[in-house]
């Protein structure tokens, strides 16, 4: 059971790494229709392409195969997933390493719902990227066999609080993504250049902007959910909801730095490129917090198995 | 008129006076801005925290942090590093963003409650100039059906002769403000907790209890409110404890499960009741919780005279050094004359490492072995019961032990290593503002999820006279999100249906 598997999580990076071909080739290729709209590119050779049918725009082909891929891929993961917890009959999340996995699924699941309804193939690059290099740490250095869980971990909470988390992971990925693909395209629609490089393959700075907003609108209560899951659980099992454990604060500093991306889109003269860059400093944060915790400090939440 | 009457005061340069300064402190505390300062503040503050040990989670590491940074240590402890979330500056930025927050529920709440009471505000002149606008051709009748169709879909709707004003997503402020108002009853709940809580830390082991009394715990803390000879009277009697552990593979030796039973009794005098407990599922007594977070061994040691008088009989707990249960414990002897302790170290699974001396592999009782050292001399009395300065004592000898097995001391004395028990690690914890701090954090999760999950917008249908029929639809988000585009989108392509029907 434990090395189908593995079998599982290896076939699916192998699909994962031609889905991020795939995706490369269909961004290479990709030169979105310039809005009409945008002042900055009147005659900028821009009409031309938005006469363009959608079924012949470059790059969508190449694109819609590397999103077949990634759905092929993601449900391999989740067979490895659910193999793994077979293996050690109870809920996959009770170590980093199938933290990782959960989190691998996260990110790719919340890409692909999102996708269906809006056209993200442009991110794929990044999403797969991120996907791919989490399972390349997760069986490298994370890697532990498949066992029982320490008396600790035995809880519902565990699967509360770790899918929560889990599931803000791959929404914090994503609006990472957003909010870099914001700041490239706005850098190069100030400067006027939006017609070429990668920006011109980008959605418009506005739409970028309104994507990073709505998913971090989307994670945000998730998060305050998976943090407040969590401190029910530590007052059930240590006996008290907060102690400023490095994984708690670090969480807690993740949640207010995506407090302050919200409250900076709102606010006159932090709109904007400021805004964008507290929410990729939040999710350094978020980074911080799954990683860094674990590998530099010590407390509560060592159940790495590392 | 106000405005013509503070102009000249202006003018004369910037004497604000005391109100004016107060009423500028104020408002720019208050200020969006200020607070999201604070909140990138409040991050700042929070790294040292998780940078350099804690007093509140692990004095220990702060004690070798200081005597490893002699220099640098001290100014640190003096800035609050080893404290952070009980030191001046960070109460400092929370109070603030605390004034900051009640600062802006306040005003936004009356301007919501205003917003409530009044109709939706009527449509604007240019309704082109709204971020979501379309124009379609519709009948007479189009008003009508808008507002059919914005009612049925729960809008708050103001119909004038030409124009329909609609409002929906309250729900959105009222998400916000709860939201905010919780967030401070959290930050209430954990003060009420502080005050008026306690905690404890003690080690039973098996068969042994304790009462809720300070000289029965290990270790104490409690808030500043508490009365330390209020604390409940339970008294609690370890029964049984059990542990296993992973036998094989790549984790054997990880720790599977703990099992405890008690005997307990809320009050002297009332009933003993049998409770299970584990990790993960506390022991509850009268507004106390009692967790088990560890475990260890108590060798049984008993010490004989030559005449066959016990001067010794008891379960001594031993302090695991490793995982594996490698424990270290000491035995002192009052009633020895001339003065004895002993130093042990037990290993439930006991190997000689030639590197490490004596070790335990596994932290079951597969191999146990008990090795002593005993000392003679003047014992010193009080101090930590788990240590023993050797430096004046004069050694006697030393020998390793299995269950059963006694050692006779030059002198006559026997030692015996009668068995051993299990110990358990219980803290107690009583936190009065636990309740406050759920249902705080359940509407904050509320709250948060309403604030940003729905979307407060306002559309306008304006039928405009003259000769053809031409409706304009327009629509403004009033909580970010592009929801009312697809509210515009829906009620053009309503119309625009209509009139085609018609």
């Amino acid at each position: 059971m434990a090395q189908m598997s593995n079998a599982a999580v290896y076939a699916s990076m192998l699909v994962y790494t031609l889905a991020l071909f795939a995706f490369a080739a269909s961004l290479a290729a990709r030169r979105v229709p310039l809005a009409a709209k945008q002042p900055v590119l009147v005659g900028a050779g821009g009409p031309d392409q938005v006469k363009a049918a959608p079924e012949e725009e470059p790059g969508r082909r190449s694109g819609n195969i590397a999103l077949s891929l990634t759905w092929l891929a993601t449900g391999l993961l989740i067979v490895g997933f659910i193999f793994r917890g077979l293996a050690a009959e109870r809920f996959p999340l009770g170590n980093m390493y199938e933290f990782s996995l959960g989190a691998a699924i996260a990110v790719a699941l919340v890409y692909l719902v999102a996708s269906t309804r809006t056209d993200l193939r442009w991110l794929g690059v990044w999403v797969v990227g991120a996907v791919l290099l989490t399972l390349g740490v997760a069986v490298t250095l994370l890697y532990t066999e498949s066992a029982q869980l320490v008396p600790a971990l035995k809880s519902w909470w565990l699967v509360i609080h770790v899918s929560a988390a889990a599931i803000s992971g791959g929404a914090f990925t994503l609006s990472a993504g957003f909010i870099g693909a914001y700041l490239v395209r706005q850098r190069a629609e100030d400067r006027g250049r939006a017609d070429s490089g990668l920006a011109a393959r980008l959605p418009s700075a506005e739409r970028l902007d309104a994507l990073s907003y709505r998913t971090i609108a989307f994670v945000f209560p998730v998060w305050t959910f998976a943090v407040i899951a969590g401190a029910i659980w530590a007052e059930n099992a240590w006996g008290r909801y907060w102690g400023w454990d490095p994984k708690e604060t670090w969480a807690f500093i993740t949640w207010v730095i995506y407090a302050g991306y919200l409250h900076a889109r709102s606010t006159a003269g932090w709109k904007g490129r400021k805004a964008a860059i507290i929410g990729l400093i939040g999710f350094t944060a978020f980074l911080v917090n799954y990683f860094g915790v674990n590998f530099f400090a010590t407390g509560l939440h060592s159940y790495s198995g590392v | 008129m106000t405005a013509t009457i503070e102009r000249p005061s202006r003018s004369r340069g910037p004497k604000l006076g005391v109100r004016g300064w107060l009423r500028w402190g104020w408002r720019s505390l208050t200020s969006m801005r200020t607070a999201l300062i604070l909140l990138l503040l409040l991050a700042i503050a929070s790294i040292p925290g998780s940078v350099f040990p804690q007093r509140g989670t692990d004095p220990g590491r702060v004690q070798d942090y200081l005597t490893a940074n002699p220099t640098l240590g001290p100014w640190l402890d003096r800035l609050g590093v080893f404290d952070v979330f009980a030191s001046a500056w960070f109460a400092a930025v929370y109070l603030l963003l605390c004034i900051s927050l009640i600062g802006c529920i306040i005003p936004r709440t009356a301007e919501f409650v205003r917003v409530v009471r009044r109709p939706p505000p009527p449509a604007p002149s240019r309704l082109s100039r709204m971020p979501a606008y379309a124009k379609v051709t519709g009948t007479a009748g189009a008003l009508d059906i808008a507002e059919d169709f914005l009612r049925g879909n729960r809008w708050r709707v103001r119909r004038t002769d030409d124009a329909i004003a609609a409002e929906k997503g309250y729900l959105h402020e009222v998400g916000n403000l709860l939201f905010h108002l919780c967030f401070i009853f959290l930050l209430l709940a954990v003060a009420v907790g502080g005050l008026f809580g306690w905690s404890a830390k003690v080690i039973v082991v098996e068969g042994k209890g304790f009462t809720g009394s300070l000289t029965q715990f290990d270790s104490f803390r409690k808030g500043r409110l508490v009365d330390p000879d209020q604390i409940a009277p339970f008294s609690v009697v370890l029964e049984d404890f059990s542990a296993t552990f992973q036998e094989t593979g790549q984790q054997a030796g990880s720790p599977r499960q703990f099992n405890a039973k008690a005997l307990v009794s809320q009050r002297p005098g009332s009933p003993q009741t049998e409770q299970a407990f584990s990790v993960n599922s506390p022991l509850s007594l009268d507004g106390v919780k009692v967790f088990l977070t560890g475990h260890g061994y108590a060798p049984e040691i008993r010490v004989t005279r030559a005449d066959g008088t016990v001067i010794y009989d008891d379960a001594v707990v031993f302090l695991p050094r490793d995982g594996n249960l490698t424990s270290a414990g000491v035995v002192k002897v009052p009633d020895a004359d001339p003065g004895l302790a002993l130093t042990g170290l037990f290993l439930p699974t006991a190997t000689i490492d030639p590197v490490q001396g004596p070790i335990s592999t596994f932290p079951a009782a597969r191999d146990p072995r008990l090795f002593l050292g005993a000392f003679t001399g003047d014992i010193p009395t009080g101090g930590s019961v788990y240590t023993l300065d050797t430096s004046n004592l004069d050694r006697i000898g030393s020998k390793a032990l299995r269950p059963g097995e006694s050692w006779e001391l030059p002198d006559g004395t026997t030692v015996e290593f009668v068995g051993f028990r299990d110990f358990a690690n219980l803290s107690l914890a009583h936190d009065p503002g636990r309740w406050l701090a759920l249902i705080a954090a359940a509407l904050v999760v509320l709250g948060v999820s309403m604030s940003l999950l729905l979307q407060r917008r306002r559309v306008w249908v304006r039928m405009r006279s003259g000769g053809d029929t031409v409706a304009e639809v327009a629509g403004l988000s009033r909580s970010g999100g592009g929801r009312v585009h697809d509210d515009v989108r829906e009620i053009s392509t309503l119309l625009a249906g209509t009139s085609t029907e018609n």
